[in-house]
């Protein structure tokens, strides 16, 4: 007990009087960054791509654009999000003469990476909307992307929002790999104050804390978001 | 007495064909649609009344043929067919409400959209007007609509706490919002309760009897002989036989016309 009590000496010791709260703050901040933007991009993009590949077939630049958009999905679905990650930031950014940070790297990785998962995830929503909803756009004169973007995505997305969510919360922890890159994410931060005296067990613990209340409130967060959506069922409305 | 001429005719079907992977459905069909008439399509299952219905506003693209509209050959794959349809309302056997929409918005949403577009692309046609101006428009007359039908209080709940009757009335005011020159109706009834046909042929009567083209694929016998001006019996993706109602169901000619009515009546 003694022992555990000079552990938290030492830690409150790096993270208060040596400035360790502005590595874990820095860190925990590029954490979410990383995770938030990195959702975002990968909706954006995960979107296109599921109704690139649900265009209808008949002309062939649709039928070329879901060939592509297949070899995207294959990729990054078929290696690990670390290989991609230093594939990206020392071999192909270098490549094209890019110079952005790790952070910024980072983001972009996680994005097109979780684009690949999202495209699929919202493809399989988009085929659970009622291809009536779709008719009855066209029917109106409606383009086919505008009845797509205003009716049938959003049913979509309230159809597939628990498993978008999963996602989500799965690219939260994937932002731990980002220290390959030389991002100082939370996980990092934490090492780092380790390292400082190499006392390991209350600074570890508490990232692990940390880690599961961010996860719990953003589950939080999407659960009611999923409320939200399900206004427009009956029983929502019947009481 | 309705006027049969070239300046009034809305629709004319020209050898229109439709296939299905090979499979023959619409056998070379040609008809004209005028102004006011109120066209009835009767029929087996299975014998392309919904095909050709559909083919009229292109939602199938037919296999060759042409439909001309306002003068536009819309089969033509180079016509922007979204400016034609929005002068053609459709009324779905599914209701096919927009889910994810209130009722009001359900029937302003085409036609703020397009007027949206319309002002984006030529302000100076349109001076003063504004897109809230748009929007309270299209909600003044979308609370009339919903007033011809006694669904007011309706306006802002959303499709799915409503009753069958309710919702295909309601897809038939939000076509009707878009001001169309045709309306075609395909089963309109058949996936209704009994109790609740009623309500939506006497709304489909009632805009018929404003003036409005029709063309209706229906079962209801009675429906068709009430409110047709002309009665298309359709079999093997072909008409077989045409009449007024009088004409149609008490002297058929056709054989299997014949077969058919005394299945059904
Ligand atoms: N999208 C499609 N793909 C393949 N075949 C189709 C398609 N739509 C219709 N068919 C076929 O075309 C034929 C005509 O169908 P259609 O729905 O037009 O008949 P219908 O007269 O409306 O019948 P019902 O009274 O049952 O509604 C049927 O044999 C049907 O199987
Ligand atoms: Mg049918």
């Amino acid at each position: 007990m003694d022992d555990l009590a000079k552990k938290w000496e030492l830690f409150i010791n790096v993270f208060i009087n040596k400035g360790g709260y502005n590595v874990v703050l820095d860190g925990l901040l590029n954490t979410l960054k990383i995770a938030v933007f990195g959702l975002v991009i990968g909706m954006i993009i995960g979107t296109l791509i599921s109704m690139v590949k649900l265009l209808p077939q008949y002309k062939k630049s649709a039928r070329i654009a879901g060939k592509v958009c297949n070899v995207y999905v294959a990729f990054f679905r078929g290696s690990p999000m670390v290989v991609q990650l230093l594939l990206g930031y020392y071999v192909i950014l270098p490549l094209m003469g890019i110079r952005i940070s790790s952070v910024i790297a980072s983001i972009i990785v996680f994005g097109l990476n979780s684009g690949a998962y999202v495209s699929e995830i919202m493809r399989g929503g988009i085929l659970s909307v009622d291809p009536g909803q779709m008719e009855a756009g066209r029917a109106l004169g409606l383009s086919y992307w505008t009845t797509m973007f205003k009716i049938v995505v959003p049913q979509a997305i309230k159809n597939i929002l628990p498993t978008l969510g999963n996602e989500f919360i799965t690219l939260v922890k994937d932002t731990s790999i980002v220290g390959f890159v030389g991002a100082n994410d939370l996980t990092c931060a934490f090492g780092y104050l380790a390292s400082n005296n190499y006392e390991y067990i209350v600074p570890y613990v508490i990232m692990a804390l940390i880690y599961i209340v961010i996860v719990l409130i953003f589950s939080g967060m999407i659960h009611i978001m999923e409320k939200k959506l399900r206004k427009d069922e009956r029983h929502a409305t019947i009481h | 007495m309705q006027q049969f001429t070239d300046e009034n005719c809305i629709l004319d079907v020209k050898n229109l064909c439709k296939e299905f992977d090979g499979h023959k459905v619409l056998d070379n069909i040609s008809t004209k649609i005028y102004d006011g008439e109120k066209v009835v399509i009767i029929g087996p299952s299975g014998s392309g009344k919904s095909t050709f219905l559909r083919c009229l506003n292109c939602m199938e693209d037919p296999t060759s043929g042409s439909i001309y509209f306002d003068g536009v050959d819309i089969a033509d794959m180079k016509v922007d067919i979204n400016v034609h349809r929005q002068k053609m309302g459709m009324v779905f056997q599914q209701f096919n409400l927009f889910n994810n929409k209130t009722v009001l918005e359900n029937i302003i949403l085409a036609p703020v959209h397009v007027r949206k577009a319309e002002l984006r692309k030529n302000k100076k046609k349109y001076p003063g007007l504004t897109v809230k101006k748009i929007v309270e428009e299209e909600k003044e007359k979308a609370f009339q609509l919903l007033d011809r039908i006694g669904l007011r209080e309706k306006a802002d709940v959303y499709p799915a706490t409503l009753s069958g009757g309710q919702k295909q009335r309601i897809a038939i005011v939000r076509a009707l919002a878009m001001n169309p020159k045709i309306m075609l109706f395909d089963e309109p009834t058949s996936a209704l309760d009994p109790e609740m046909i009623g309500e939506v042929l006497s709304l489909i009567k009632r805009v018929a009897d404003k003036g409005m083209t029709m063309v209706i694929v229906t079962h209801e016998m009675g429906f068709a002989r009430e409110v047709g001006t002309r009665i298309l019996f359709m079999a093997d993706g072909n008409i077989q036989e045409e009449a007024p109602p009088e004409e149609f169901f008490n002297n058929p000619k056709n054989q299997r016309l014949k077969d058919f009515l005394s299945k059904v009546l």
